[in-house]
């Protein structure tokens, strides 16, 4: 069990190590430019140097992708337990639930901004949940839903209640839609918490440490602060792996699932 | 002059999306009669309606017209009072559940203690030649080892009356022989009655009392063929009396396939 675990982790960590390296030596072997592409050694120095407005920034967009992705979690299984109760709601909401999701729902940060105002923390939390809600939402629904019908109809000769049908069968089903949905929308979060700060809103936050320090030329800077941002978005990824393996156990003991899951992961 | 019947089906009738375009009269005029602990077959073409019988009987379908009582109830109480137990062609596990687990869904329905029921998941999986699997998850299972779990679900609390649609469908024969002496074995140890749907006609002449055949399109009973072999044993598969219920059937089929 360790042993495989071991093996998994070397290949993608010495493809970044000699990725960083390579990275280095291009820069200096091909001089290029600063503003274009700064060096993995001057952007962990940045990292230092700015260290102070750096983890600030990171704690304040952090706390909003965190807290919009929570909500957005709560709401959007709360209403797919709501559909699942009420099937013809579920009929109505689903397909429009779909189509919203296949918009891009960043590009409403600024109208966010108006409705909620542009200096509190409302606003872009409100665009982080509106990000995760959907394919939350939609997924836990599917797996509320989707389940055989055989499985309905054994329950049903057991005279089991639509309570215990959701308890024992519906629920356990739904977990695998929904674990797949957390790991998409974790990620996703600090997107999107980022993409909204773009627009605008105090100055202490990633996106908005990202466009001043680019707007001065301080490209290494900006680079430090996408790293701060990609750490904290591989950290909630790593968190919703994790709830997944200890939620879906019965899917980790079966080879088909880990190889449809996790293409790379090889055995 | 029969004071309780196990199963009654007076005139029942079943159309699916009546007045639809898809309308589809599946079964009709259906009376049938079974007697507590006897052990009937039903055989049909495919489409003649078998699975749609067995699941007015569960209560998992409303006949349209008719009425199907159950242990002198309707089949809706029956249904409440947990008379039945079902298996379906699909083995129906829960892939959340390891095998024991699943073994012991029905009986955690059923308020048994914890001691209790993985007591009787271990002799189920026994039974079924699976003893030392209680610890898998059913994905872990080859299809064959899954529906033998799914039997031993179906058979662990024991009910009054096992309805069974292609159980051993997905069996090798070896695997089918072996659970067709185990299913006699338990049905004359509990005394349980058994309706059961196969296609196989040597199946169904081997395990029933009366063989059943339905015509299709829509669904009614052709003929009720008694079978009379005495105690099954492995014997009875050779024995010529066994061939010649199996060619009454064979030829009650070729009728019916013919159309009349
Ligand atoms: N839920 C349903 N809705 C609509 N039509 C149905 C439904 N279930 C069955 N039917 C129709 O009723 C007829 C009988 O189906 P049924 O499944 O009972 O046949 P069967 O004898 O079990 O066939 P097989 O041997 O292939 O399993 C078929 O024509 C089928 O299309
Ligand atoms: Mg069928």
């Amino acid at each position: 069990m360790t042993r495989p675990r071991w093996a998994a982790v070397w290949p993608p960590l010495s493809v970044g190590v000699g990725g960083l390296v390579l990275w280095e030596l291009a820069i200096i072997i091909f001089d290029i430019k600063e503003f274009l592409l700064p060096k993995p050694s001057s952007i962990v120095e940045e990292l230092f140097a700015e260290w102070a407005v750096l983890r600030h920034a990171g704690w304040e967009t952090g706390r909003i992708a965190f807290s919009g992705l929570v909500l957005g979690v709560i709401a959007g299984v709360t209403l797919a337990f709501v559909t699942n109760r009420f099937r013809s709601l579920n009929e109505g909401l689903t397909p429009l639930a779909v189509a919203v999701n296949a918009t891009p729902i960043v590009a409403l940060a600024p109208i966010f901004n108006a409705w909620f105002g542009i200096t509190g923390v409302v606003s872009n939390q409100a665009v982080v949940m509106a990000v995760v809600f959907f394919p939350v939402f939609i997924n836990t629904a599917k797996g509320l839903t989707e389940v055989h019908p055989d499985e309905i109809e054994l329950m049903r000769s057991y005279a089991a209640s639509e309570w215990t049908i959701l308890r024992e069968v519906r629920i356990p089903n739904a977990l695998p839609f929904f674990a797949n949905a957390l790991r998409v929308v974790a990620p996703l979060s600090v997107i999107a918490a980022i993409v909204a700060e773009y627009f605008g809103g105090p100055q202490d936050r990633i996106g908005n440490v990202i466009t001043s320090n680019a707007a001065f030329a301080r490209y290494d800077v900006a680079w430090a602060a996408i790293a701060v941002a990609s750490a904290f978005g591989l950290a909630l990824f790593a968190g919703a792996v994790l709830i997944e393996r200890l939620s879906t156990p019965w899917r980790m003991a079966t080879q088909v699932e880990i190889i449809n899951n996790k293409p790379g992961r090889g055995k | 002059m029969s004071d309780e019947l196990a199963v009654s089906i007076n005139g029942a009738d079943k159309v699916f999306n009546q007045g639809e375009a898809d309308e589809v009269a599946a079964l009709s005029g259906i009376d049938l009669d079974i007697q507590p602990g006897e052990f009937v077959s039903l055989i049909g073409p495919s489409g003649c309606g078998k699975s749609t019988l067995l699941r007015l009987i569960g209560d998992l379908l409303e006949p349209t017209a008719g009425e199907v009582t159950v242990f002198g109830k309707s089949a809706h109480e029956a249904r409440m009072d947990q008379d039945y137990g079902m298996v379906f062609q699909h083995a129906g596990l829960f892939d959340w559940r390891k095998v024991s687990a699943n073994i012991e869904l029905p009986l955690e329905l059923r308020g048994w203690s914890k001691a209790d029921r993985s007591t009787r998941s271990q002799e189920m999986l026994d039974l079924v030649k699976l003893p030392d699997f209680g610890g898998h998850y059913p994905r872990q299972l080859s299809g064959g080892m899954q529906q033998r779990v799914s039997i031993a679900r179906a058979l662990s609390f024991e009910p009054k009356l096992l309805l069974m649609d292609e159980p051993f469908g997905a069996l090798d024969e070896m695997t089918r022989e072996h659970m067709q002496i185990e299913l006699l074995r338990i049905w004359e140890e509990t005394g349980t009655t058994v309706v059961f749907v196969t296609h196989s006609i040597p199946e169904s002449a081997f395990l029933s009392n009366r063989v059943v055949v339905l015509s299709p399109r829509p669904g009614r009973v052709h003929s009720i063929i008694d079978v009379d072999l005495g105690k099954r044993t492995e014997e009875t598969r050779e024995d010529p009396a066994f061939f010649a219920t199996a060619t009454e059937i064979r030829e009650a089929l070729r009728s019916v396939e013919v159309g009349q």
